[in-house]
């Protein structure tokens, strides 16, 4: 058969569903397949909407998102994407269209170095050479993308390769001798952690995104819960332990709570679970959780003492390494009392500080009593995306995430634009919530384009769009750190969103009163189709509390 | 500290950090990688982009076809070595690494000396040739080409010796090494 054909029957071999692409010259024999493959293509309208989609699909659902691109500005679009992925630990295989052999390195037309250019940001990627080689590359690059912690894999197909007869076999078995990850968690350094943990007055739970990757929210509950272990997530971890829960301190880092991030700095041992140390969680390095040892559960070898020396050093999967942690912390049966002296001090930072805001009910739309109403309207019954900016920020803070996978964003890279393509993706694959982007109205115009694709693919999402006429959190910077001199962050109140929702066929409305915004966002969620809400919020408004950048979370204002 | 919490005392003090510890030596690091192409874009790209220096690269094939080696040098003052081989060793076509302790290794090198070196000056060069076990390779006129193989000190120490005379140029391969005994590298 057909090379192309041989590509479509391994993506169906690995259970590929929904695939999210545009074509182009060099990926014509791909398109050619795709005619009448038997797997859903969403038409994207950039490249990069494709890419983020992929990625809002694998965040939702755990399965591997498939993006497809032509070549040169095909596959360049597709670089923020890849990038976002790697940063966030996302399994994604990118497929590339690539010029013919023949004209591989002669500056071709449409001609760009796919591989040199994404090779910092990939966890693996495949330049075909030979036909014979796409069934094994695309079985090998979803083994990879999936499997460990998790990324972006790109598999480089020149054109002229696709085109070529080959017959079919199908490839289960990967040879990948230099790859195999850790995943058992080695016993006695298990066994060691428990009794650190048994011996410590002040401890901490400190969970990331890999708690999220790796499936394992029941187990951390289990574990947290096993005594009273106070416990934090980062921005990507939210939803991996539920908020609301009586050990629950809020997120941690630069718009943490007070509470998590001094329970940090008091710490005497911080059990950090899939998650890196990340300089928006450390604030000030050197001063940095000063009185703790650490246990540092990952399965990327290379995370560990990267930013943060581990005393415990634990690799492997969270989820069954957690496990064991847990029945070899309940063995011990720790004396429970020996965290009344730490939870009494936690609990005065938490009645001292707890997350507020001024809301002067005149009717005027707090941003953060914005994210409340989104609460209150779906009863956190939704799957959130956001874009990035302050708007995210009072996310991660007002909307308290129960369930992992509900709560899909942007960390690492701080992607602008991944909002409502990512929601796409979510929305496609198939769960009962409604998918809802709180997005930026900067952020929202840089993938705007998709929701044409979401009206002609009548995919129902809700975009909620924070208007504050401002690059909001650049212009807080500016605020604070730059004297109130407002560079390039003003942008006015254009485009109206209501008529280009309406032009791209969605439905548009726009939200200016306080006081019927939880029923205004609940007549959205009802509408058909794809929506955009465009909300007026308070134009100036601060994201607090903060760790200045830099400085030690101990010395956090506002 | 209160109350002891559990039957099971450990101290949380006497834990201690493990990795991301600067050695303050010289590391010889040695990698099997897949024969593919790009393999070698890939580990320079990494040391690039982490802010890793190498102070000397060799690549070269093994006794096996699918398989290569790139022996690497490096400075444990400037860097924790763990984060090197552990960054090194998420690269999907890396096999295997060792960082090699330094007395179960044997290392050298290869160097190439143009001396110039005429009349009385020719004949102390030759002696030190002979001190060296070194090779001369080519004569001229004017200059010598000489082969001095060994561990890096040693044609660093040759280097410096020769230096006075009238040092042309100098190429070196950078290091490779193999572990002793019988176990492989
Ligand atoms: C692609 C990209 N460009 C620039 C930035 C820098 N940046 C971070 S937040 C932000 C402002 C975002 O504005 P908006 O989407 O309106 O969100 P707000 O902060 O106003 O809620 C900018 C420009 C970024 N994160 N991503
Ligand atoms: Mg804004």
């Amino acid at each position: 058969m057909r090379a192309v054909d041989a590509l479509i029957e391994s993506l169906k071999a690995e259970g590929v569903e929904v695939v999210f692409g545009l074509p182009g010259g060099a990926n014509l024999p791909t398109y050619d397949a795709f005619y009448d493959a038997g797997i859903r293509h969403i038409l994207v309208r950039h490249e990069a909407g494709g890419g983020h989609a992929a990625e809002g699909y694998a965040k939702a659902t755990g399965k591997v998102g498939v993006a497809l691109a032509t070549s040169g500005p095909g596959a360049t679009n597709l670089v923020t994407p890849i990038c976002d992925a790697m940063m966030d630990s996302v399994p994604v295989v990118f497929l590339t269209g690539q010029v013919r052999t023949e004209l591989l390195g002669t500056d071709g037309f449409q001609e760009a170095d796919t591989i040199g250019i994404t090779m910092p940001i990939v966890k693996h990627s495949f330049l075909i050479q030979h036909p014979l080689e796409i069934p094994r590359a695309i079985h090998e690059a979803f083994h990879i993308a999936r499997t460990g912690r998790p990324g972006p894999v790109i598999v480089d197909i020149p054109q002229d390769l696709s085109r070529a007869d080959i017959p079919y076999e199908p490839v289960t078995d990967v040879s990948l001798p230099g790859y195999q990850p850790t995943t058992e968690g080695n016993q006695k350094q298990i066994r060691l952690a428990a009794k650190a943990l048994a011996n410590s007055h002040r401890p901490v739970v400190y969970a990331g995104g890999g708690v999220v990757n790796a499936n394992a929210a029941e187990e951390l509950r289990e574990f947290v819960t096993a005594d009273r272990f106070p416990c934090t997530c980062t921005l990507m971890g939210l939803g991996a332990f539920p908020a609301g829960h009586d050990q629950w301190l809020g997120m941690l880092g630069m718009h943490g709570t007070r509470a998590a991030n001094y329970a940090m700095d008091e710490a005497d041992l911080i059990c950090a679970v899939g998650a890196r140390f990340d300089d928006r969680i450390t604030g000030k390095l050197s001063e940095f959780a000063p009185r703790a040892k650490f246990i540092h559960i990952d399965i990327d070898p290379a995370e560990i003492s990267k930013n943060v020396p581990a005393h415990i050093p634990i690799v492997g999967d969270a989820r069954n390494i957690l496990a064991r942690l847990t029945a070899e912390y309940r063995a011990l049966d720790a004396d429970a009392g020996r965290l009344e002296g730490w939870w009494g001090r936690i609990r005065s930072w938490q009645e001292q500080y707890p997350l507020h805001y001024d809301d002067p009910q005149n009717g005027e739309i707090k941003p953060q009593y914005m994210v409340e109403a989104l609460y209150q309207a779906t009863g956190g019954e939704a799957i959130v995306t956001s874009d990035v900016g302050q708007h995210q920020m009072w996310a991660a803070q007002y909307f308290p995430f129960s369930e992992p996978r509900r709560w899909i964003n942007s960390g690492g890279l701080g992607t602008m634009g991944f909002g409502l393509p990512s929601a796409m993706g979510a929305a496609v694959a198939g769960s009962d919530l409604p998918v809802v982007c709180l997005a930026g109205d900067g952020s929202v115009q840089m993938n705007m384009q998709e929701l044409a694709t979401c009206a002609q693919e009548g995919i129902p999402i809700k975009v909620f769009i924070m208007n504050n006429g401002y690059l909001g959190m650049v212009r807080q910077w500016q605020e604070l750190f730059w004297d109130r001199r407002y560079s390039q962050v003003d942008m006015g109140s254009f485009p109206d969103f209501v008529k280009l929702a309406e032009a791209y066929g969605a439905t548009g409305m726009r939200c200016e009163s306080r006081d019927t915004l939880v029923d205004d966002f609940r007549k959205a969620l009802e509408v058909p189709g794809p929506v955009v809400i465009d909300v007026r919020v308070t134009r100036e408004e601060n994201v607090y509390p903060m760790i200045a950048p830099g400085q030690p979370a101990r010395d956090m204002v506002g | 500290m209160g109350e002891p919490a559990t039957k099971e005392l450990l101290s949380l003090e006497d834990l201690e950090a493990a990795g991301g510890i600067h050695t303050g030596r010289k590391h010889i690091v040695s990698i099997l990688v897949e024969n593919k192409p790009g393999v070698l874009t890939r580990i320079a790209g990494l040391f690039a982009r982490r802010g890793f220096n190498i102070n000397t690269l060799a690549v070269g094939p093994t006794d096996d076809d699918a398989v290569s080696r790139v022996t690497l040098t490096l400075d444990g003052a400037l860097h924790p070595i763990d984060q090197v081989t552990k960054q090194l060793h998420k690269l999907v076509n890396v096999i295997k690494i060792r960082d090699l302790q330094p007395d179960e290794t044997i290392a050298r090198e290869l160097a190439l000396f143009k001396v110039s070196a005429d009349g009385g000056a020719r004949a102390e060069v030759l002696q030190l040739v002979e001190i060296f076990r070194g090779k001369v390779v080519d004569v001229g006129k004017r200059s010598v080409v000489i082969e001095i193989t060994g561990t890096d000190d040693k044609v660093e120490a040759f280097e410096r010796l020769v230096r006075p005379f009238g040092l042309v140029e100098m190429a070196r391969t950078g290091e490779i090494a193999i572990s002793r005994g019988r176990g492989e590298t």
